[in-house]
């Protein structure tokens, strides 16, 4: 009996899995229920003098808990995780989009005049390897608005890889499908859209696809800063509520959304990718 | 004599050297040529003699240091939908299928079109090329070289151009697809009043093809040297050709110009570095399919010389 090698992988994928939980979950003994505890063990978090990390089975039953009623809303400070996770997909999607509204256009003005890319490089290339949370403080100051800011950091760390692939894929257009549009006498607006723009988008939506990883690692970063809303500000406030349970539980939908989203991407480039 | 359809005077390509002697590289120069509505000119010499130069400026696509080309009246600058190309590399959109290429040149001839129209069209030439049946929607990168050709090929015949350019269309094709092709591009264009410029290596393609053959010297200073008329009557068969008793002294000539003349020529300008800069000269004209049998003032008659050719077509 051969299984296929996805099966393969699969079936070994399931064994880690279980072997790592299996691991993690014996490693942590369990602790005395409330009901056997003194009161005064109660206060002291489970009469330890250290705090342990909780294993899967505990995480696994506040998923349960968690995903089955994701959209509550029960006060600031108590919020479902669908609804923290909705507020940093909104903040990210609007910064990124900006971000894409900007870089794309600028990209394509670098990749087909050398003069504006010599005159443009010095400038991407100081701003490019900010952190985007350096800007948080400016953002802060100038919009005065912690919402808006943490958009700006998104919008402001999104733009580089989409610009410079941009500008990449644009001035690496072959000089033959350049001049098929030349031979049939296209205007320079049709030809950037029906030549151009399909021979740059592999290389565009690639950039938009590193893009978007990044926005998603700088939007936990930002809410942790910001506050108020979203899974980096969730991450956090468990943490201050010393709910470990809760941040691994975070983290690991953290990893699941942005998983989501470059799977997304992914089908992006799938659809536009061409053979010569 | 009315003016020719396409006129070339006096074209001339130099490139600045790159230190700073002053010595520029002259590509080719002084040349200058006609070729009339409705003739399938062939243009043969060796590789840097400025061959595609000289088909990228009667494009639009490159600009020569001096000279003119004029076509019906009115000089050629910039690209242009009456002068159709055919690129050795085909220059197809590897996004598009085989049939949205055409219609990609079908649409930019006659934006005023209904799509069912552009569709008609393409359609059209796709068959006269032979692709149809499904395998005009395949993208190029899945269909042959021969395939991909005939639909570049089928582009350019389907936005009718005035002129026709075909830089080494079937350079990168091997013999038998050649031969197919060859077949189906004279038969295209005995069906219409096309007016064709094509550059090949191959001179047995040329021969097969042409109403005229040009003859290029060895670059730098490269000029066109001699205008070659095949008389041999069309409709032309390559199986049926090679038993033309033109065929073998054309065939000769041509061999014997790039196996030795094409060099010696160019070495007697060279020198001089423009000496042949007086006024545009037309190149001379040559029937050798017309010469007598005995005549011994033709060259070439040796089997040594065709050898030559085959090493000089393979080599490049």
């Amino acid at each position: 009996m051969i299984l296929s090698l996805g099966l393969r992988a699969l079936v070994l994928s399931a064994v880690l899995l279980v072997v790592g939980l299996g691991i993690w979950e014996l490693s942590t003994p369990a602790v005395k229920s409330a009901a056997e505890m003194t009161e005064y063990e109660r206060l002291m978090g489970g009469a330890d003098q250290e705090a342990r990390v909780p294993p899967p089975s505990q995480i696994i039953a506040r998923a349960w808990e968690e995903l089955s009623n994701p959209f509550y809303d029960a006060g600031p400070n108590d919020k479902g995780i669908g609804i923290q996770i909705g507020y940093s997909l909104f903040r990210v999607l609007t910064g990124y989009f900006l971000a894409a509204l900007v870089a794309i256009p600028i990209g394509f003005l670098i990749g087909m005049s050398p003069l504006m890319y010599r005159a443009l490089d010095p400038f991407i290339q100081v701003l490019r390897p900010i952190s985007p949370l350096a800007w948080m403080p400016l953002a802060l100051f100038i919009i005065k608005d912690s919402q808006a800011s943490a958009i700006f950091v998104i919008f402001i760390c999104s733009i580089w890889p989409m610009l410079i692939n941009t500008a990449f894929g644009v001035a690496g257009v072959r000089k033959d499908w350049v001049n098929v549009a030349r031979t049939h006498e296209l205007g320079a607006l049709r030809t950037a859209l029906t030549v151009i723009l399909p021979a740059a988008a592999p290389t565009i939506v690639t950039g938009m696809r590193i893009s978007i990883g990044i926005a998603w690692l700088v939007i936990v970063a930002a809410e942790m800063l910001v506050g108020g809303t979203g899974i980096g500000y969730y991450v956090w406030n468990e943490w201050n509520n010393l709910d470990l349970t809760s941040v691994i539980f975070s983290i690991l939908m953290i990893g699941v959304v942005g998983m989501l989203l470059d799977a997304a991407f992914a089908q992006v480039q799938r659809a536009v990718r061409y053979q010569e | 004599m009315e003016n020719p359809f396409l006129e070339i005077d006096a074209l001339t390509k130099r490139y600045p050297s790159p230190g700073a002697d002053g010595g520029d590289l002259t590509v080719f120069e002084n040349v200058s040529f006609d070729i009339n509505k409705g003739e399938f000119v062939c243009i043969i010499g060796h590789s840097g003699c400025g061959k595609s130069t000289i088909m990228n400026v009667l494009a639009g696509l490159d600009t020569a240091t001096s000279g003119a080309v004029t076509m019906d009246g009115k000089e050629v600058v910039g690209p242009s939908l009456d002068r159709g190309v055919v690129f050795q590399n085909y220059s197809l959109l590897p996004w598009r299928s085989a049939l949205k290429n055409v219609t990609f040149g079908v649409r930019a001839r006659h934006p005023d079109w209904s799509k069912e129209q552009v569709l008609e069209h393409s359609y059209k030439y796709l068959e006269m090329v032979g692709l149809s049946g499904g395998a005009e929607h395949r993208k190029p990168a899945q269909l042959s070289g021969g395939m991909r050709q005939r639909v570049s090929i089928a582009r350019a015949f389907a936005i009718r151009p005035k002129l026709l350019l075909l830089d080494e269309p079937f350079g990168a094709l091997d013999a038998l697809t050649r031969g197919t092709i060859q077949d189906e591009l004279i038969r295209i264009w005995s069906g219409s009043d096309q007016t064709v410029f094509m550059i090949t290596h191959d001179v047995d393609e040329a021969i097969l093809l042409a109403d005229r053959i040009l003859l290029m010297t060895n670059g730098p200073y490269a000029r066109v040297a001699e205008s070659v008329e095949i008389d041999i009557p069309r409709p032309r068969n390559r199986t049926e050709i090679i038993h033309d008793k033109a065929y073998y002294k054309i065939r000769n000539h041509l061999v014997e110009f790039l196996a030795l003349r094409s060099k010696a020529l160019a070495e007697e300008a060279a020198p001089a570095g423009g000496a042949n800069g007086s006024g545009p000269q037309r190149p001379v004209t040559v029937r050798p399919g017309e010469a007598e049998d005995d005549d011994d003032s033709e060259p070439a008659h040796g089997v040594e010389h065709r050898n030559e050719a085959d090493v000089i077509t393979l080599a490049r």
